[in-house]
């Protein structure tokens, strides 16, 4: 079963674009996606729309660390920080109800205005050491949230935040179910289209990013900075634009994590979840939009694939349970992990660019 | 497990397997082979943490909501006139909300009837609203958070006191028993511990017993030492920490290394056994409570079946999951029908002994009366000491004492004690409630 | 002013065990410039190795202070044997890699190991047995502890002994030459495989030490105990200057200072809108302006551009 997940990973890999047709099977399959899942049951519509979350942010984390080269320990800080905006303006605890399209923006503006926040006095850092302050950052965010339920109260603390308005347009309500042409919507399956919409600009920003003067200019910050600013790149105004970017991204997904979920607290915020969404990025492959969507769909389905099936296996295979599911699971995480950057690296789908700049350094030492 | 007899090794797994059946033990999902033919699967999930710090703690609940289901299985019940089978599908929530929602939703779609869980509020609140949004009624063992029943959710219970009913009763009894006049509060920073620390904290200060300001850590945490010396040196008569034992343990051990006078208190998270291995002799004195009776008092036969059954002792929370488990079942036989719709008003009204004492659910959903126990170490021993219910404190022994008088208790559930349910039950003389819904029993 | 002093124990006592897992984090990062997120794991599994071998001795008859150190050596071999295939597998094949591929993979082994030692020893807080006894002192009004002494007191010759074999043995010119420049060594003579796999063990075998310490002041033994004591041990070494090691002990002893002071003073000097609450907060704060004021830590030199 360990060489199924890994063997999969290796054979994703053919170069599909420029291919209207396999484009529209593509749309097509996506949308039609819900009520296949729903047909296993709406967990699975619960976790892809999870997953699409988490594509969300490591698309966000990718700007940082994927174009601009600098290494992000904190970035579930600016989920937080989007996920308690929304919070704290739709739901009973201020009293306050905006409605989702207003708040969104607030969120993604507050997010980026905490990146700018984070990126102007680490300018003058470099690698781990950067590491290590946004770290930090992403740590004293998440104590501040877990704390500002006393003297005044602000979060709520660790009690977190209840009864969060779900996503509501017109008279859509996402937490009810409704029926058009016949189909029933659950609430889940409405949030899948409006995340799939999303997820769709954020991709189309993305590319245009990558291929923009702005983009280029972080792959210069990314490839050598004094050189960069020799050619006359303003680098402190182009690293702070990459952190509050790729906050604002991660500001709008946690918004949406909190429409969803209907509650948060500060413990969705850990920093096991930055370094999750890290891990997706690296492992698909930095840089790489097409990688690291990969990357962040792998390491969201692996954990719920292995729940649906490590418990009944064993149980088929031995009449009883030896080993929990959860400890299989994290097991075969860890091993994908190193495996993954033993043989490839540079990620399972790693950026075109990035591949050149690595080839003379030794990258392919062991081939 | 109801493979086996398909498997090749099945020879030797024959007397497990048999064992197992006479158990009643299943959690798959897959038809069961009971000889008649009229018989009826009835589903309920069970949600904790298996997994991260208080996993330990998670498969002890999963433990007392199976021994549960086994002995249903085992009683041969019958549910409008077939064979009832209750299976449990236990799930791992990591003690993640974002997790939890998604297992809960993942039960809800196995087809589940009820779900007992989850042991943590922070996930129990937010998995509560997808149990609810599915008419599945959910019973916590464990979630002491006011906020859980206070959403105005229908079909959400608890069996485990609430925080606003254990902090007040800890403290009522430090401040009648210990007589502070100042009292330090620490917690470790999470929904459960700051929420029990601000219960007792506004107790003591409602009874104008000075209390110093809050200290906090982290449920991670393991050096107390500054924060320790800063109380010290304000000399509290009473700490109270809200936290579980992992932490609680190296607090306690550090500020007997301090040569800290005060008495010590703590929460039902830490009070465990654990808790007195993990800080040794500095526990010796310290006071701790549990939302219900001690098992002790309650249902020896619990004990002893919970030992037979997983070759260990309970930790905290498994009676409560029994009793919470025990109510479910209940009730579905009391409404003869494993439909939510049905059986939930016959849950609403439920009243037997579990366990942990006496069943009984408010409107709200809380526990009616929970009895609360205060514990104290002896000897290097947890030891009850005193049972507090309603306001009103008497200690172990007199308690016991009284128990032993009485008639027998009942341990089966009835779940036909909706129409004679009493409003209020009789006060202080909690036996002999106990005895009470033995008439009930026809 | 008794309790300052007893502060100032506490954060020393806290320093100097933060101080002993950045050893191992800065000799790695000093020669590869990886962060080994899994060297918290390390002290786990020595904490847990010892737990095991201590109880074990213990029963056998073999008298306290015998069993610990006998325990102790054992724990260092396994975390040294460890460390040795971690290295091998994990991060050898990538060197030359893009730098962010070994810090996946040590994540990555840190969940392995951190799940392993959960299948060998449970998920339950164990009590680690208090074979030497505590006995307290009084310190200028402080009480000290013995264990609390015998903590300073190994970490110091810990430091001290790293320190000569990295400045003052052939073994450490190498290390050191492997540090600067691993092509030009290897031209010298050097074998860096070799070299990098020793100081891999060498910091595995410290962090079964620290282990082993960690266990017997606080009592307890869990598997999760290895990533917040990292992470901290992290900080340590990042504010003294990675890859220095009288950094990582200022560094470390700067940190626990700063925790215990930050606990016990901030939440008066701010009329309680901040206390001990923000502890890690004042931590990491403290981390940040060092850093934005000496980039490469309190006693690091400028690295150059390896990123």
């Amino acid at each position: 079963m360990k060489a199924n997940v890994q063997s999969k990973g290796n054979a994703l890999l053919p170069a599909w674009r420029n291919r209207p047709l396999g484009v529209a099977l593509v749309v097509l399959a996506l949308l039609a996606l819900p009520f296949v899942l729903a047909g296993a049951g709406t967990a699975w519509v619960r976790i892809t729309n999870l997953a699409i979350l988490f594509v969300l942010l490591s698309l966000g984390l990718n700007i940082v660390v994927g174009f601009a080269g600098l290494l992000d320990l904190g970035y579930i800080a600016f989920y937080a920080v989007g996920a308690y905006v929304y919070a704290l303006l739709a739901s009973p605890h201020f009293g306050i109800h905006w409605p989702f399209w207003a708040i969104l923006p607030i969120g993604a503006l507050v997010a980026a205005l905490f990146g700018v926040l984070l990126g102007a006095p680490t300018l003058k850092l470099r690698g781990d050491y950067l590491a290590i302050v946004t770290l930090g950052f992403g740590e004293i965010v998440r104590i501040f949230l877990n704390n500002l339920g006393s003297p005044v109260n602000i979060t709520n603390g660790p009690r977190g935040i209840n009864r969060i308005d779900p996503v509501t347009i017109g008279d859509l309500n996402f937490a009810r179910t409704d029926s058009f042409f016949g189909l029933a919507f659950s609430g889940p399956v409405k949030y899948y289209y409006l995340l799939l919409a999303m997820l769709v600009v954020v991709i189309f920003i993305n590319l245009r990013l990558q291929n923009s003067r702005i983009g280029r200019a972080w792959e210069a910050v990314r490839e050598d900075e004094i050189a960069a600013r020799a050619m006359g790149i303003d680098t402190t105004r182009i690293k702070l634009l990459a952190f509050a970017m790729g906050a604002s991204f991660g500001g709008v997904a946690g918004g949406m994590f909190s429409a969803m979920q209907g509650f948060i607290s500060p413990e969705s915020f850990v920093l096991v979840e930055s370094v999750m969404v890290l891990a997706m990025v690296v492992l698909g492959g930095m840089g790489n939009i097409w990688g690291v969507i990969l990357g962040a769909l792998l390491l969201s389905f692996l954990p719920p694939i292995l729940r649906f099936t490590v418990q009944p296996l064993q149980e088929y295979f031995f009449g009883r349970m030896l080993v929990e599911p959860e400890v299989i699971r994290m097991l075969i995480f860890g091993f994908a992990l190193v495996l993954v950057m033993g043989f490839r690296p540079g990620g399972l789908w790693p950026a075109a660019v990035r591949k050149r700049s690595f080839s003379g350094s030794g990258g392919g030492a062991h081939d | 497990m109801n493979n086996s007899s398909n498997h090749p090794l099945s020879l030797s797994l024959t007397a497990l397997f048999t064992a197992s059946l006479l158990a009643g033990c299943g959690e798959e999902p897959k038809p069961a082979p009971p000889p008649p033919p009229p018989s009826i699967e009835i589903k309920i999930g069970h949600l904790a943490p298996l997994t991260g710090g208080i996993a330990h703690l998670g498969k002890d609940n999963e433990n007392g909501a199976r021994l549960a289901i086994e002995e249903a299985n085992a009683a041969n019940i019958k549910i409008d006139g077939k064979d009832a089978k209750f299976i449990m599908l236990a799930e791992d929530d990591q003690a993640d909300p974002k997790i939890g929602t998604t297992v809960a939703q993942k039960l809800i779609d196995a087809k589940v009837v009820g779900v007992v869980g989850h042991l943590n509020s922070g996930t129990s609140i937010p998995a509560s609203s997808v149990y609810s949004a599915a008419n599945i009624p959910m019973i916590s063992g464990s979630a002491t958070n006011p906020q859980l029943t206070e959403q105005g959710l229908k079909g959400v219970f608890r069996v485990m006191g609430r925080d606003d009913q254990q902090g007040p009763a800890l403290a009522s009894y430090l401040a009648a028993n210990n007589k502070p006049k100042v009292v330090a509060v620490i917690d470790d920073a999470t929904a459960y511990g700051e929420g029990l620390a601000n219960e007792v904290e506004k107790f003591f200060k409602g009874a104008n017993i000075r209390v110093l300001p809050r200290e906090k850590g982290d449920d991670k945490r393991a050096d107390w030492k500054a924060v320790l010396t800063k109380i010290k040196g304000r000399n509290p008569d009473v700490v109270f920490y809200g936290g579980m034992d992992a932490t609680a343990g190296p607090l306690l051990k550090q500020a007997h290394e301090l040569n800290m006078k005060a008495v010590f208190s703590f929460g039902d998270g830490a009070c465990t056994a654990n808790m007195v291995e993990l800080a040794g002799a500095a526990t010796e004195g310290m006071l701790c409570s549990q939302a219900g009776l001690p098992p002790a008092a309650a249902s020896r036969k619990f004990l002893d079946a919970y030992k037979a059954r997983f070759k260990i002792e309970p930790i905290v929370y498994s009676p409560f999951t029994y009793d919470a488990m025990q109510a479910l079942i209940a009730a579905i036989k009391g409404a003869n029908s494993p439909d939510p719709s049905k059986y939930l008003p016959v849950l609403q009204k439920i009243e037997f002994t579990g366990a942990t004492g006496r069943i009984a659910f408010d409107e709200k959903g809380d526990r009616r009366d929970a009895e609360m126990s205060i514990f104290q170490v002896k000897g290097g021993k947890l030891a009850p000491i005193a049972i507090i219910k309603n306001g009103k404190t008497v200690t172990f022994d007199e308690f016991m004492a009284q128990a032993n008088s009485a008639p027998a208790p009942a341990d089966a559930p009835k779940g036909d004690a909706g129409k004679d349910a009493p409003a209020v039950e009789p006060a202080k003389d909690a036996p002999k409630a106990a005895a009470a819904p033995d008439a009930a029993k026809k | 002013m008794d309790i300052f002093i007893q502060q100032l124990v506490n954060g020393i006592t806290l320093g100097a065990v933060y101080a002993v897992v950045a050893l191992g984090y800065t000799m790695v990062y000093g020669i590869i410039q990886l962060i080994n997120f899994a060297h918290g794991e390390l002290v786990m599994i020595g904490a847990m190795v010892a737990f095991t071998l201590i109880g074990l001795l213990t029963s056998l008859g073999v008298p306290g202070l015998p069993a610990v150190v006998l325990a102790t050596l054992c724990a260092m071999l396994v975390c040294a044997l460890l460390g040795y295939a971690m290295e091998r597998m994990a991060y050898r094949p990538l060197r030359g890699a893009p730098r962010l591929a070994p810090l996946i993979s040590a994540i990555g082994v840190s969940i392995i190991l951190q799940h392993l030692a959960l299948l060998v020893w449970s998920r339950n807080p164990l009590a680690f047995p208090q074979v030497v006894k505590t006995e307290s002192y009084a310190l200028g009004g402080a009480a000290v502890t013995n264990i609390q002494i015998g903590i300073l007191a190994i970490s110091i010759f810990m430091m001290g002994g790293l320190a000569w074999l990295v400045y003052r043995t052939r073994l450490g010119t190498a290390m050191r030459a492997t540090s600067q420049n691993p092509q030009m060594a290897a031209l010298l003579g050097v074998d860096a495989n070799r070299v990098i796999a020793v100081t891999f063990i060498i910091g595995a075998a410290l962090a079964a030490v620290a282990g082993v310490m960690v266990g017997s002041y606080y009592g307890i033994a869990q598997y999760t105990m290895g990533s917040a004591l990292g992470l901290k041990a992290f900080c340590a070494a990042v504010l003294g200057g990675i890859g220095n090691i009288p950094g990582a002990m200022l560094g470390g002893i700067l940190l626990g200072v700063v925790e215990a002071l930050g606990a016990g003073y901030i939440g008066d000097l701010t009329d309680n809108v901040f206390g001990s609450n923000y502890q890690d907060v004042f931590a990491f704060l403290v981390l940040i302006v060092v850093l934005v004021f000496r980039p490469s830590g309190l006693l690091g030199e400028r690295i150059g551009d390896r990123a």
